[in-house]
């Protein structure tokens, strides 16, 4: 044992003695959420930029899930150990903004180093999330999806409806539940990711306010709007299709798709990001199709936000560190690198160049539906209240809106008494991020 | 100091179960008297020798209790930003904060079910198994070190595996009671979730408490049982009225440390099987200061309510030294 402790610490400090014996290299620490395959996708990534480049080395590191990825992140910064490139996810964007002092703005990195980068590349809806008002881009864009419709075709004919069949609106998604548990399905519908499905893209797909002061964008003092009639509607909708065991409720996170893809369920509500397990794993005939709206609600469908994560820089490194950052960057944003991400994760293509070579390779017409959530992104214009979110604490309020969520579902509370409830805790943390932050 | 205080005087048997500086204070030379011809203790003569003895233990303390528990209670008198770039004093802000939310109170009682029953579930069939596996004439070391495996398994990973065979929707015990016109849920039904944050808590637990149940019945005297035998007590009766007692060291310790671990061990468990929910049903005291700190990155609410337990720990300790010891017997 002690031995084998001793093989190990020699090992690591051979380990890392060694590129520093060949020719100095400068590193570039670059942590990341990504395991299994999306971890060996973003090795790749890195890998190709390192072969291909003398002067930087990127040093991917996993730090586990978003949330932990995050926490290492801001606890390294305290220690003053913080790497170069941060991946943060969506709920983390207003944490990182009002961190002045701790990242340094990609627009500001990009110009100081000279390197090639046109922030307009990116398409709109994902842009908008990670830029000021100004349209100053502050982390760069990384993983990006959007929520979509996933059908079990072959569980709709087996209930004798046509795979087919309308399922644009929710009005239309409801008579199909009704002849599923009909015909004795147990799952018709389930759900990953619920606030942020159904509620965050609900506000954005109908043109509703989620939060004030467009939607926390323009100013921290914004107070939670997610109680309005279009998400107490939708809301209720859901409550009483859980209550009559059409929508199975399987958990916070993704947990409904290990019945979707086991076959278990006939339609899921998750990311378009699903498509890489989707694809792989079930033994059915799958489709995507749009998120459904309510078919009434003027405006809708407007369009999806995103969810996903972004690459931020952060403070504290030398100038000539950061032009290695700006390079990696640089790389990252190139059409190819992007083209390749989106297909093989089902990711949007973030840039319009990726998303129009894609579609001149061909890979939409191999693979239908994959096109589905950049129309859903890019059709309208995003407005004021499509356009993101940006609100503080947001982990603690998506955390409050699963509790108050769950009472629904349980048959515990109205859809309207939980989403007061959920508004007037979530607004007591977004005062306290604005005083700590102001 | 003079060469004087660097010598004890033991005043009684070496073989002193006690102690302590005693009459340490009394520095002036002379003869040293021992409080009481019962109790046997070991005096010192000055200072300096019993500040080594204890400066160890000091030091310890010193490092990692006061000084932590001191700046987290400092770090409950600000709002601090996540990255330490700048904080606000808000005096008592936080703990108002705190107490103003009705599930920060409710907390206080799911923690006190949870810790009640963990402690049960883990304690009382740590006696039955320690009991039978003591009657066991053969193949007894077979069974306990069966019965010791479960406690090698780490919380975090306990939780997972009893997450997978209450899965609502494969797992096996939930499709179990699916034959038995059970519905199981735990992702909804906060019963549920109490119930299996409970259950996968105490199983580990139980091996620990029956080794040293199982230690603690090995080393009642044999003649103290067959008195009782001779005298015509069956072996429940025997069981209840002899071996119960003399186990109460084994038990208050086994209760003092279960409910330490109940409180703040048990974190990876609920952290896998329920993340808190369903409705914060099984959010414990101890995981809403890591989800609030450590996801929420709210460091001020994350200190005031270490601070808030600080205090409930101090107090159940009082409690349990005052109330409970008087009733052991060594």
């Amino acid at each position: 044992m002690k031995n084998a402790i001793i093989g190990a610490f020699a090992a690591g400090g051979a380990a890392a003695l060694l590129p520093q014996a060949g020719f100095a290299q400068t590193e570039i620490q670059f942590w990341h959420a990504f395991t299994g395959r999306l971890g060996d996708l973003v090795a790749e990534q890195v890998e190709n930029f390192n072969a291909n480049n003398t002067e930087y080395k990127i040093v991917a590191s996993h730090k586990g899930n978003y949330s932990e990825t995050l926490n290492a992140g801001i606890a390294a910064f305290r220690a003053g150990e913080q790497p170069h490139i941060l991946m943060v996810f969506e709920v983390g964007t207003a944490t990182m903004m009002a961190a002045e002092g701790a990242i340094r703005p990609v627009y500001r990195l990009m110009a100081d180093s000279g390197v090639d980068f046109d922030a307009d590349a990116y398409i709109g809806t994902v842009k908008g999330y990670y830029t000021t008002t100004e349209g100053e881009m502050l982390s760069l864009p990384f993983n990006s999806s959007t929520p979509v419709l996933w059908v079990n075709r072959d569980a709709l004919q087996a209930a004798g409806i046509d795979p087919d069949t309308d399922l644009s609106t929710w009005q239309a998604v409801g008579e199909v539940l009704d002849q599923l548990k009909a015909a004795g399905h147990d799952c018709p519908i389930t759900t990953a990711w619920q606030s942020w499905v159904h509620l965050e893209n609900l506000s954005a797909y109908h043109n509703v306010p989620f939060a004030t002061k467009e939607n926390g964008f323009a100013g921290l003092d914004t107070e939670l709007a997610f109680n309005g009639p279009v998400q107490v509607q939708h809301i209720g909708a859901m409550g009483t299709w859980a209550q009559e065991g059409k929508f199975i409720y399987a958990g916070r996170r993704n947990e409904g798709g290990a019945n979707f893809r086991a076959g278990s369920c006939a339609l899921f509500t998750e990311s378009s990001a699903g498509y890489a397990g989707i694809s792989t794993e079930a033994e059915f005939d799958f489709g995507v199709r749009p998120l459904p709206y309510w078919d009434g609600v003027e405006g809708a469908p407007q369009n999806t936000i995103i969810g996903g994560a972004s690459l931020w820089v952060l403070e504290g490194h030398s100038d000539s560190e950061y032009e290695g950052v700006a390079e990696y960057l640089s790389y990252l944003s190139s059409t190819a690198v992007q083209a390749k991400w989106h297909q093989d994760t089902g990711y949007l293509p973030i840039t319009a160049a990726a998303g129009d070579e894609t579609r001149s390779m061909g890979f939409y017409d191999e693979n239908p539906g994959t096109d589905t959530a950049v129309i859903q992104m890019t059709t309208n214009a995003p407005t004021a209240n499509s356009k993101g979110l940006r609100l503080g604490s947001f982990d603690q309020i998506r955390a409050i809106i699963d509790e108050e969520l769950e009472a629904v579902w349980s048959g515990d509370k109205t859809a309207q008494e939980a989403l007061d409830s959920a508004v007037e805790r979530g607004n007591e943390l977004l005062r306290r991020f604005e005083r700590a932050n102001s | 100091m003079n060469a004087e205080t660097n010598c004890c005087v033991v005043s009684s048997a070496p073989t002193a179960k006690r102690f302590g500086p005693g009459q340490g204070r009394n520095s002036s030379p002379g003869p040293i008297r021992t409080k009481s011809t019962l109790e046997k203790r070991v005096t010192f003569k000055g200072w300096l020798l019993p500040l080594c003895l204890v400066a160890p233990q000091l030091l310890i303390s010193a490092a990692f209790f006061f000084y932590p528990a001191a700046q987290a209670i400092w770090q409950s008198l600000f709002i601090p930003d996540p990255f330490g770039l700048s904080s606000q004093f808000v005096g008592l802000g936080n703990f108002e904060f705190l107490f103003s939310d009705r599930y920060y109170r409710a907390s206080f009682l799911t923690t006190a079910v949870f810790s009640t029953l963990v402690t049960i579930a883990s304690m009382v069939p740590a006696l039955f198994l320690a009991v039978v596996a003591d009657r066991l004439l053969k193949g007894g070391t077979t069974y306990r070190t069966l019965l010791i495996w479960p406690y090698a398994v780490a919380p975090a990973v306990a939780g997972v595996l009893w997450l997978f065979m209450f899965n609502t929707r494969i797992g096996v015990v939930t499709w179990y009671l699916g034959l038995l016109g059970y519905d199981w849920n735990h992702a909804l039904n906060g019963g549920e979730a109490m119930g299996l944050v409970i259950l996968a808590s105490a199983w580990g637990r139980i091996s620990y408490n029956f080794l040293f149940f199982l230690a603690a019945l090995q080393s009642v005297p044999r003649s103290v049982i067959e008195a009782a035998a001779i005298d015509g007590a069956r072996f429940w009766k025997r069981f209840f009225t002899v071996v119960l007692p003399l186990l109460s060291p084994t038990t208050f310790f086994l209760l003092v440390v279960n409910v330490v671990y109940s409180f703040f061990e048990t974190f990876g468990v609920i952290h896998t099987i329920t993340s808190g929910g369903p409705q914060q049903s099984t959010t414990i005291l101890v995981y809403k200061v890591y989800a609030d700190g450590f996801v929420g990155q709210d460091l001020g609410s994350s200190a005031a309510q270490s601070v808030v337990l600080l205090l409930v720990v101090g107090v159940l300790t009082v409690v349990q030294f005052k109330y409970i010891e008087k009733k052991v017997h060594y």
